[in-house]
C-alpha cells in the first residue's frame, strides 16, 4: 500500500512512498499528445534543413551543395530517382573531399546513436515515399525535435 | 533482475544518448580534433587570476631564484610527485624543473588573427562569445541562412566547446592521450571531442567576406569593448569597428570567487583554481597527478559533479589524493533538492570516498611549506595541496555599462524578452540572458541546454522567424554510480515539493548493472543491454515497503508554485523527459500528483 508523510520546514516537502501494484492501475490525469516535430520532409513537401537528424550537414562548409544535391534529388522523377543530378552530387562530392575531418565517413565510423540510418540513406527513403507522409520518426525522438 | 539491471543502465544510456544527440546533434560530425594551435586562454576568461604572473621570461627567472630558497622537504615532494616531467620543449613549465614552489602560469591568449585589418569590416551576424549558445545560434543561422557570413568573436583562445564533461565525462577516460587531447567517451561507448567541430568546420575570418557559400569564423583573443546600437556597429578593443546586421550577445559569465581568496597573497592564489573551461580543468588535472589532498569549495552541481569525479579518479592514481569538500548548506545541492533527499544525496557522496564537510565556509587561507591552509568557521583547518572554488557563475554584463543595455539587478544578466531580443537587431542568448519565459516566468538560467535552446532560438530569431522561448531546456548531473537525475523547470529548495518515490532494486543501479554483466566496462554492459528483451513494470512480487537507508533510489518529485508544477526532478529513472515536458507545459493544478507519477512509470524501466 502506498503511503504519504511529510519532511522539511512547515512539512513543505511531501513524500509519497508509491507500490508498483498503486501505479499498475491506469492514471486519472491524461496529457495532452505531445506536439508533433516536423521530420525530415515538412508538411508541405519540403526539406527539414533544420532536422537533427541531418547533424551538420547541411550547415558546414559543404552545405550548399550538399542542400542542391539533395534538392535535386527529392524532386526528381527520373528512374532511377536522382540519376538527373549527377552533376550536382558530384559537385557535392568534390567539396567534401576538401574537408576530411568533418565528411570523411571510412576513417571515424559513425558517431551518435547506432539505431540511426544513415541521413542520407534516410533522405533517399523518405523522399521516394510519399511526399506529404510525415518521417517515420520513433517515438523518442520527438523529444529530440524542437518546435 | 539481471535483465531488470541491463535494461534500466541501457533505458538510461539510450535516454542519455538520445538527449545528448539533441543536445549536441551528434551525427557524422563527430570527428577527432586536436587541439588548435592557438595557446591556452588567459585570465580574461578564466576569471580571478588577474593577479597571477604573465608567462614572459622575466618573472619566471624571478621565481626560479626565489624558489631556490624553499625547504628542502617542500622541494622532496614536489619533485617525487612528478608533475615535473618534461612536457615539451616549448611549454613555460620546463623552466621549474629545480625544486621550487608550484607557479601556475597560463599563457596571454594570442589573437587570431593577429592583426585587426584582416578582421572584416562588416558582417551579417555578429556573435559575440564563442561558447555553447553561440555554436548553437550559428548552426541555427546556417540552418535557415544556407550562405550566411558570421563572425564570431571571443576573448577565449579556444574554439567552441561544451563544458558538462570537463567534470564528468573527461575524468573518466583511461587513456591520458584521449584526456590530453579533451576527447571523451560518451554514454554509448564512442569517443568525441569536447569541440562542437573541428577546425576545418571554420573558415578563415580574413576570408569570410571574399566566401561565395558564406562560413562560419571564429576571431579569438579578440574582446567587444562596447556596441553602437544606433549605428550597428562593435567597437573592439584597440579600436577596430564592426558593422553588423544582426548581432548576438553570447558572452556566459565567469566564475565567482570568494573575498577570502580574492585577498589572499599570490602564494596563496597559485593554489586556488576558480573552476570554468579547458584552463581550469587542464591546470586541475595536473594536479590532481601529484596531490595529496584537494579541497573543492562549493555544493552545488558542479562542485559535487566534480569531488564524484575526482573521488573515483584517485581510487585509480597512486597518490590516491583525499578529496574534500566544503559549503554553506547542510547537504550537496542543498539550493536544489529538497532536504530529505539532498542528505541521501550528502551520504551517497561520502559513500564515494568524499570527506563532505557541511554547513561551512572559508574564514581564513594561507600558505605553508607548500600547502593551502584553511581555516573554517567552525574551528577546524584543512591542510591541503590545492582548492577549487565551485561557488556560482557571474554573468559577463560589462558591455551593458558601456552600450546602454539593461541589466537585472536581482537575477544579473542582460534583461530581453521572450524573443530574446535586447534592443532592435541584438539578441541574448546563455548564461547571461535573463528573458521571459512565458510559462515560468521571468528567469536566467545557467545550464548547459538552455545555453542550446537559446542559443538555437536567437540563431532562429535572427534569421527572421519570430519564436518565443517555449521549449523547456533540461538539465542533468550525475553524482558517482547511484545518483543520476535529469530535470527541467524551476527546481529550488525552497519550493514545496511532492516526491513519488519506488524502491530500487538492488538491480536499479548503474553500478549492479555492471556487476551483473560481469565485465567493469560500462560500455560493454550497455552494449549487452541493448540485445537483451525489454521488460515489462515491476509486478507486486519485487515492490515491498522502504527500509532504512534505501528509500529514495528511484522517483520523481515535483515542484510546486501556487499548487502549480512548476519543475520536475526525475530521480534516477531516465526517458521520461518528455512526459516532465508536457506536465510543465500542461501548467495546471493536479488534484493528485501520485496519478501524474503514474505517468512516469517509475517502477517499470
Amino acid at each position: 500500500m502506498s503511503y504519504c508523510r511529510s519532511e522539511g520546514k512547515d512539512g513543505k516537502d511531501k513524500i509519497i512512498f508509491a507500490t508498483a501494484e498503486d501505479h499498475a492501475t491506469e492514471s486519472t490525469v491524461k496529457l495532452p499528445e505531445p506536439e508533433e516535430s516536423p521530420g525530415l520532409i515538412l508538411p508541405n513537401g519540403e526539406i527539414n534543413w533544420n532536422c537533427p537528424c541531418l547533424g551538420g550537414m547541411a550547415t558546414g562548409p559543404c552545405g550548399v551543395e550538399f542542400r542542391e544535391a539533395f534538392s535535386c534529388f527529392h524532386v526528381s522523377e527520373a528512374d532511377p530517382k536522382g540519376s538527373d543530378c549527377i552533376e550536382a552530387f558530384a559537385t557535392m562530392q568534390e567539396c567534401m573531399l576538401k574537408y576530411p575531418e568533418i565528411y570523411d565517413k571510412k576513417s571515424e565510423g559513425r558517431d551518435g546513436d547506432d539505431e540511426e540510418e544513415d541521413p542520407m540513406d534516410k533522405l533517399a527513403a523518405e523522399s521516394s515515399a510519399s511526399k506529404t507522409q510525415n518521417s517515420d520518426e520513433k517515438p523518442a525522438q520527438q523529444d529530440a525535435k524542437k518546435d | 533482475m539481471v535483465v531488470g539491471g541491463q535494461i534500466f543502465q541501457f533505458g538510461r544510456a539510450l535516454a542519455r544518448t538520445k538527449e545528448c544527440i539533441r543536445i549536441f546533434n551528434l551525427r557524422k560530425y563527430d570527428r577527432g580534433y586536436l587541439p588548435a594551435v592557438r595557446l591556452y586562454a588567459s585570465s580574461s576568461s578564466g576569471g580571478g587570476k588577474q593577479d597571477k604572473s604573465g608567462s614572459n621570461e622575466g618573472s619566471s627567472t624571478a621565481k626560479i631564484i626565489a624558489g631556490v630558497a624553499v625547504t628542502a622537504a617542500t622541494a622532496a615532494l614536489v619533485y617525487k610527485s612528478g608533475i615535473f616531467e618534461p612536457s615539451g620543449p616549448d611549454t613555460p613549465k620546463k623552466v621549474r624543473k629545480t625544486a621550487q614552489p608550484r607557479v601556475r602560469t597560463r599563457p596571454p591568449v594570442v589573437k587570431v588573427p593577429a592583426d585587426a585589418a584582416n578582421i572584416p569590416s562588416q558582417v551579417p551576424y555578429l556573435l559575440i562569445g564563442g561558447g555553447t549558445a553561440s555554436f548553437a545560434a550559428f548552426r541555427a543561422i546556417k540552418s535557415r541562412d544556407p550562405k550566411a557570413k558570421v563572425l564570431v568573436v571571443t576573448e577565449e583562445g579556444h574554439l567552441p566547446y561544451m563544458r558538462p564533461p570537463l567534470s564528468k565525462e573527461l575524468w573518466f577516460n583511461d587513456d591520458k592521450e584521449a584526456t590530453k587531447n579533451l576527447r571523451f567517451k560518451q554514454w554509448n561507448g564512442k569517443e568525441r571531442s569536447l569541440f562542437f567541430e573541428p577546425e576545418q568546420f571554420y573558415c578563415k575570418v580574413e576570408e569570410l567576406e571574399s566566401r561565395e557559400n558564406g562560413g562560419v569564423a571564429v576571431a579569438s583573443g579578440w574582446k567587444v569593448e562596447r556596441l553602437d546600437l544606433a549605428e550597428k556597429k562593435a567597437i573592439l578593443a584597440g579600436g577596430k569597428e564592426i558593422q553588423y546586421e544582426k548581432c548576438l550577445i553570447a558572452t556566459g559569465g565567469k566564475p565567482k570567487s570568494l573575498s577570502v581568496f580574492e585577498k589572499a597573497s599570490s602564494e596563496v592564489k597559485n593554489r586556488v583554481t576558480l573552476f570554468r573551461g579547458i584552463d581550469d580543468f587542464k591546470e586541475l588535472d595536473e594536479v590532481a597527478s601529484g596531490a595529496q589532498s584537494i579541497v573543492v569549495v562549493g555544493g552545488g552541481f558542479l562542485g559535487s559533479e566534480l569531488v564524484c569525479a575526482l573521488a573515483k579518479k584517485s581510487k585509480t592514481m597512486g597518490n590516491h589524493p583525499k578529496i574534500i569538500q566544503v559549503y554553506p548548506e547542510k547537504g550537496n545541492m542543498g539550493k536544489v533538492l529538497p532536504e530529505y533527499l539532498s542528505q541521501w544525496t550528502t551520504n551517497k557522496v561520502r559513500h564515494e570516498g568524499v570527506e563532505v564537510v557541511p554547513e561551512a565556509f572559508v574564514t581564513g587561507v594561507s600558505q605553508e611549506s607548500g600547502k593551502l591552509v584553511l581555516k573554517l568557521n567552525n574551528g577546524e583547518t584543512i591542510k591541503t595541496d590545492h582548492a577549487i572554488v565551485a561557488v556560482g557563475l557571474e554573468p559577463n554584463t560589462q558591455l551593458a555599462n558601456t552600450s546602454g543595455l539593461e541589466v537585472h539587478e536581482e537575477l544579473g544578466g542582460f534583461l530581453v524578452n521572450a524573443e530574446l531580443e535586447a534592443r532592435s537587431n541584438l539578441w541574448v542568448a546563455g548564461d547571461c540572458a535573463c528573458f521571459f519565459d512565458i510559462k515560468l516566468g521571468r528567469r536566467r538560467v545557467e545550464h548547459h541546454d538552455h545555453a542550446v535552446v537559446s542559443g538555437r532560438l536567437a540563431g532562429e530569431n535572427m534569421t527572421g522567424a519570430g519564436k518565443p522561448y517555449w521549449h523547456q531546456s533540461m538539465f542533468w548531473s550525475d553524482l558517482g554510480p547511484d545518483v543520476g537525475y535529469e530535470a527541467i523547470g524551476i527546481v529550488d529548495a525552497t519550493l514545496p515539493t511532492v516526491g513519488v518515490f519506488a524502491k530500487a532494486t538492488e538491480a536499479d543501479t548503474p553500478k549492479a548493472a555492471v556487476e551483473a554483466s560481469g565485465e567493469g566496462d560500462r560500455a560493454q554492459a550497455e552494449m549487452e543491454a541493448e540485445n537483451a528483451a525489454p521488460v515489462k513494470p515491476a509486478t507486486q512480487e519485487q515492490a515491498h515497503g522502504p527500509k532504512e537507508g534505501e528509500d529514495y533510489g528511484k522517483g520523481v518529485i515535483f515542484y510546486l508554485r501556487d499548487d502549480i508544477v512548476v519543475g520536475i526532478v526525475l530521480w534516477n529513472v531516465f526517458n521520461r523527459m518528455s512526459v516532465a515536458r508536457q506536465v510543465i507545459k500542461e501548467g495546471k493544478k493536479f488534484e493528485d500528483l501520485n496519478e501524474v507519477a503514474k505517468l512516469f512509470n517509475i517502477h517499470g524501466e
